[in-house]
């Protein structure tokens, strides 16, 4: 398998080596060996059950490795002083439905380990930050599928961590927020936090720096958009993907 | 395969206090499911006083019941409400989090507790003096074993949740894990009258010693020290089902 690409100067964020996992003697991610560069929104792009999900839980630590080692910033993933530094939103929004905005994110502070002004003023951010003004006091029951899916990532950026995983944050949302989404993971990105987004829409590949195909278990490509683009000659990403799943080819395509 | 994660990583009051304050947050924004839980032992026991209507009678059964009714009903409220942490994927979040498992379960033990303390009140306060049971000493060892009987329900509550895939299934341990334990306890039939191996079966029956300890509280003015046995028996299941709780409250699954 290929291996990390930094592209800048600093080590990689994420590194796996011979990553294997087995869920119900299924093979569900087959020797992945991989690295995430710093200060970049990495798209993990591929469709739905290739094993983006299982492999966003392995990063987090609460799913078991078959076999295989991954590291974030240097610790076995999952290790405890990690918890707070990588912020997770799944794709179901993960809240309490029946507690308010305020007491959600009060909730998830608290157990990030934020305390007082810091809290409050974390809070007040993040409400900021997702657009999420003026809703602190209603239930989360009430909301729009706008705005849990906002609250679940409210909930991930909390406490400014140095890496997100985000599974599918964007799918299924309009197309306005979508962009709002993007524009605000570039600017964490920017503010030199490190993204790695999962999604199974092939349009949403352009707007990452670095993108990971992934397709049955294993990885296609892991390269910036354009090189891919180069590499196959495809017309677009989505050509792409299909171009380097070929054997399969006629099966996606139907 | 994997190591499991150590049964707690340390334990952090403010955690826990944390999480009892969600809990009794979440009960607070619904209030018929607080009416239900405070209200419901009562009831029953106004409907035990017309359905007995002799009063020697009442003042033998009242006291046994009043040790069942919280425990039953606490089973029930922590067996759905751990559930739902894990179908709405929120245990999942709060596992990728830095919170030990036993700030969880801490969290739901003073949370219920408190409840607990609440219900049992006013069913004895309504016992003894609307409904005229009588006791031959104080009320409070019957307080006592009622709100130990309480959190025993809730730690058995939760720790049979980890073996409910659904909600449903959840419901369905009321009848499975309660009831055989309702009919051997001595409620219906006194355990010395019971066939030997009925007799062993309610011995290893945490709600039989619940029953006892309110028999010998009514047969006797003073505390003795099979009372205390009897509650250290109850604690002794309770920190079991707590111990057997966080052991499968998992970090990681397979």
């Amino acid at each position: 398998m290929r291996s990390a690409e930094p592209g800048d100067n600093a080590g990689p964020v994420i590194s796996g080596r011979g990553l294997i996992v087995r869920r119900g003697g299924r093979l569900v991610l087959d020797d992945l060996t991989f690295g995430l560069a710093p200060g970049r929104v990495t798209g993990l792009l591929g469709p739905s059950g290739c094993g983006k999900t299982t492999l966003m839980r392995v990063l987090v630590g609460v799913q078991a490795i078959t076999a295989g080692t991954v590291t974030v910033f240097g610790l076995p993933a999952g290790h405890p002083r990690l918890r707070a530094r990588v912020g997770y939103a799944t794709q179901a929004p993960a809240i309490y439905p029946d507690l308010t905005l305020d007491e959600n994110l009060k909730y998830f502070g608290t157990v990030l380990g934020l305390r007082g002004r810091s809290l409050e003023e974390a809070i007040a951010a993040t409400i900021d930050r997702l657009d999420l003004g003026g809703l602190g006091k209603r239930l989360v029951d009430t909301f729009s599928g706008g705005q849990l899916a906002r609250v679940g990532l409210a909930v991930a950026l909390l406490a400014r961590p140095d890496l997100l995983i985000l599974d599918e944050p964007t799918v299924g949302l309009d197309p306005v927020l979508r962009r709002d989404l993007w524009s605000l993971f570039h600017g964490l990105a920017a503010d030199g936090a490190s993204l790695l987004v999962s999604s199974h829409v092939m349009d949403e590949a352009a707007r990452c720096d670095n993108l990971l195909f992934m397709r049955e278990g294993r990885f296609l490509a892991e390269a910036p958009p354009a090189r891919i683009l180069e590499q196959t000659g495809a017309p677009d990403l989505e050509s792409a993907f299909l171009a380097l799943a070929a054997p399969a080819r006629q099966e996606v395509q139907r | 395969m994997n190591p499991e994660m150590p049964l707690a990583r340390g334990f952090s009051p403010v955690l826990a206090g944390a999480t009892a304050g969600r809990v009794l947050t979440q009960l607070r924004h619904d209030p018929r499911t607080i009416a239900m839980m405070v209200a419901v032992p009562t009831v029953l026991m106004i409907l035990l006083r017309y359905v007995v209507a002799n009063s020697l009678l009442l003042n033998r059964v009242a006291p046994e019941y009043i040790g069942v009714f919280p425990f039953v009903i606490m089973f029930i409220v922590a067996a759905i409400t751990t559930q739902r942490e894990r179908a709405r994927g929120t245990l999942e979040r709060l596992m990728a989090m830095p919170l030990g498992k036993l700030d969880l379960l801490a969290g739901y033990g003073i949370a219920f507790g408190l409840v607990a303390c609440v219900q049992v009140t006013l069913v004895l306060v309504v016992s003894l003096t609307w409904l005229g049971v009588t006791l031959p000493g104080s009320a409070v060892p019957m307080a006592v074993v009622a709100v130990l009987d309480a959190i025993l329900g809730m730690a058995s509550g939760l720790f049979a949740s980890a073996f409910a895939r659904t909600e449903f299934q959840a419901v369905q341990f009321m009848p499975a894990f309660v009831l055989p334990q309702a009919l051997l306890c001595g409620l219906v039939v006194p355990r010395d009258q019971m066939t030997d191996v009925l007799r062993w079966l309610s011995d290893v029956l945490p709600l039989s010693y619940a029953v006892d300890a309110m028999q010998r509280i009514t047969a006797a003015a003073s505390w003795t020290s099979a009372i205390s046995a009897d509650i250290a028996i109850i604690l002794a299941f309770t920190v079991a089902a707590l111990v057997g709780g966080a052991l499968t409250l998992r970090r990681q699954t397979s």
